[in-house]
């Protein structure tokens, strides 16, 4: 059986697990899609309030919100063991019991749960780049298509990154933390704006240190054919959504540097 | 209700207990910090892009963001964790055989619950918004003290009536979880409605003028609205005292229909589990 089957066998059986509780699938799901209606109203609630941000419309702001929305939503719901990785593999010594069997620690922790009340966020995330798409008049050419998948798949990259950095770090400290959040349900929050309107060592920060904006804010810059943030060529500004894959690259090397420094709780 | 001494006793029990998590409410406290940044930048571009007239200045708004991340465990955020436990092990019907009324008795422990998790957060974060971020030159972005002498008293009033009426709340999310058998659907469903009326996602007087008299009105905002805007200067005098009227109706309401529907639910008490 090759990896790719193997996953399909272990979502397979997540599903079916999920399914299990209907009801309960039923209601987080919906939870998930009006939480991030709820945040969606808030910030058309503001721009009702103040027209505009430094230059930037409603309309188009609802395109960052969706497309950042869209990749964290797939990220999140297929890095489940990881997000859980610290309370559910390493404090119960579970992890041992994936280091015995000949396959990837990665693949296994991917096949532990696809979660699909995940779904919620999704489809909010794609009502709103609809709205956006109907008020800016977009026209998706093969171009601006790209552009947008290639922002998404970066994206989801970035944040599965980000998720794995979170696990490998509870090699260290048993127990997850809760500060991997600011990077994650953070750096959605901040990524729904433009990047310039903060200031500059946060804008710094998403750029060089926790890419976010490389998967948001440049590709979409260059889908609105708005001004050029940062006096560089356009290839370049299309390019930076590989940052994502660079970064969950970097993320890999780190965790394997874990799982080699990973000593059983003997639980 | 025979003594009161049994529900304080649960109550400090549940306190001292709950302070014992450093390490999370450390991490809950860096967390925050980073959150209200964003949510502060935010609010500077805006005020930056547009001189209309606004419900509330930036001094104002910034003050509300960083009271929102200093007070954000008084959020009615998830059913008890332990009465979600008992529920999941059938150990609930233990609670049947205490001579004491279960009501009171959940009530005392999701408030000890609050109020140690939001206590250390809530001085680590004014030590910080007050202190810290001044002496970093972001005197603009720092959390102003009370508007007045008076409003400093009337906000601490307001933020005791907000853990009693948070925690019945919880006792709500408690009651769905009994019934439920699992606290994960209750909780992900009435959370988004609790941080978009409390004014935690945007502060209430931002939305339209015609919904303000309903906003005012509506239970969740006694969580964060009304304490924070009597804390700025924003609401003042009579409008002050109502809000603070407002919130203690809700208490007594949510808290009578919560004790009358729990005796009904604890009746006929499902337990699984063996």
């Amino acid at each position: 059986m090759n990896a790719f089957q193997l996953y399909r066998r272990y979502i397979g059986a997540s599903l079916r697990a999920q399914m299990q509780y209907p009801g309960s699938f039923l209601m987080m799901a919906a939870g998930e899609f009006i939480v991030t209606f709820t945040e969606f109203f808030g910030v058309w609630a503001l721009f009702r309030r103040f027209g505009q941000i430094r230059g930037w419309t409603f309309a188009e702001i609802a395109l960052f919100y969706g497309t950042i929305n869209v990749s964290f939503a797939i990220a999140d719901a297929i890095s489940r063991g990881f997000d859980v990785f610290g309370p559910q593999f390493v404090k119960t010594g579970n992890f041992d019991r994936l280091l015995v069997r000949p396959r990837a620690t990665i693949l296994q922790l991917l096949g532990y749960e696809l979660r699909l009340t995940r779904i919620g966020r999704l489809a909010q995330g794609v009502i709103v780049l609809a709205i956006a798409t109907h008020l800016l008049g977009i026209g998706w050419d093969a171009r601006k298509l790209a552009l947008l998948a290639a922002a998404v798949a970066g994206g989801i990259a970035l944040f599965v990154g980000i998720l794995i950095l979170q696990a490998t770090l509870a090699f260290w400290t048993i127990e997850s933390l809760e500060i991997a959040n600011t990077l994650t349900y953070g750096g959605v929050e901040a990524a729904q704006y433009p990047l310039d309107i903060y200031s500059r060592w946060f804008r710094d920060f998403l750029i060089f240190v926790v890419p976010i904006g490389c998967v948001g804010y440049f590709p979409i810059v260059r889908i609105l054919g708005h001004r050029a943030p940062i006096p560089a060529p356009g290839w370049i500004l299309d390019a930076t959504p590989l940052c994502g894959i660079i970064f969950l690259l970097i993320a890999l090397r780190v965790w394997r540097l874990g799982v080699r420094h990973y000593t059983s709780t003997g639980t | 209700m025979t003594s009161i001494r049994p529900y304080l006793t649960v109550f400090r029990m549940r306190f001292v207990l709950m302070l014992q998590y450093r390490a999370a409410a450390i991490a809950g406290f860096g967390t925050q910090c980073w959150w209200g940044f964003i949510k502060v930048m935010v609010f500077a571009a805006f005020f930056r892009s547009s001189s209309a007239h606004q419900p509330m200045n930036f001094a104002e708004a910034v003050t509300y963001v960083w009271l929102g991340q200093a007070f954000l465990a008084l959020l009615p955020w998830l059913s008890d964790p332990d009465i979600a436990q008992m529920v999941a092990s059938g150990n609930v019907a233990y609670e049947r055989l205490r001579p004491l009324d279960t009501y009171f008795f959940w009530y005392a422990r999701a408030m000890a619950w609050m109020i140690a998790r939001a206590l250390p957060r809530a001085l680590m974060m004014f030590a910080f918004a007050c202190v810290v971020v001044p002496l970093f030159g972001m005197g603009d972005w720092r959390l102003r003290l009370p508007a007045t002498p008076e409003a400093a008293v009337l906000f601490v009033g307001a933020i005791a009536v907000t853990v009693m009426l948070s925690s019945a709340m919880v006792m709500f999310l408690n009651l769905g979880c009994v019934i439920t058998l699992s606290e994960r659907g209750v909780n992900s469903l009435v959370v988004p409605f609790v941080l978009i009326l409390s004014g935690n996602i945007v502060p209430l007087p931002f939305f339209p003028n015609w919904m303000q008299p309903l906003l005012f009105a509506q239970p969740f905002a006694g969580l964060v609205d009304i304490p924070y805007r009597i804390y700025f200067g924003g609401l003042t005098g009579w409008i002050a005292f109502a809000g603070i009227a407002q919130m203690l109706a809700w208490t007594l309401v949510l808290g009578f229909a919560g004790r009358r529907a729990l005796s009904a639910v604890m009746n006929h008490l499902q337990v699984q589990g063996g």
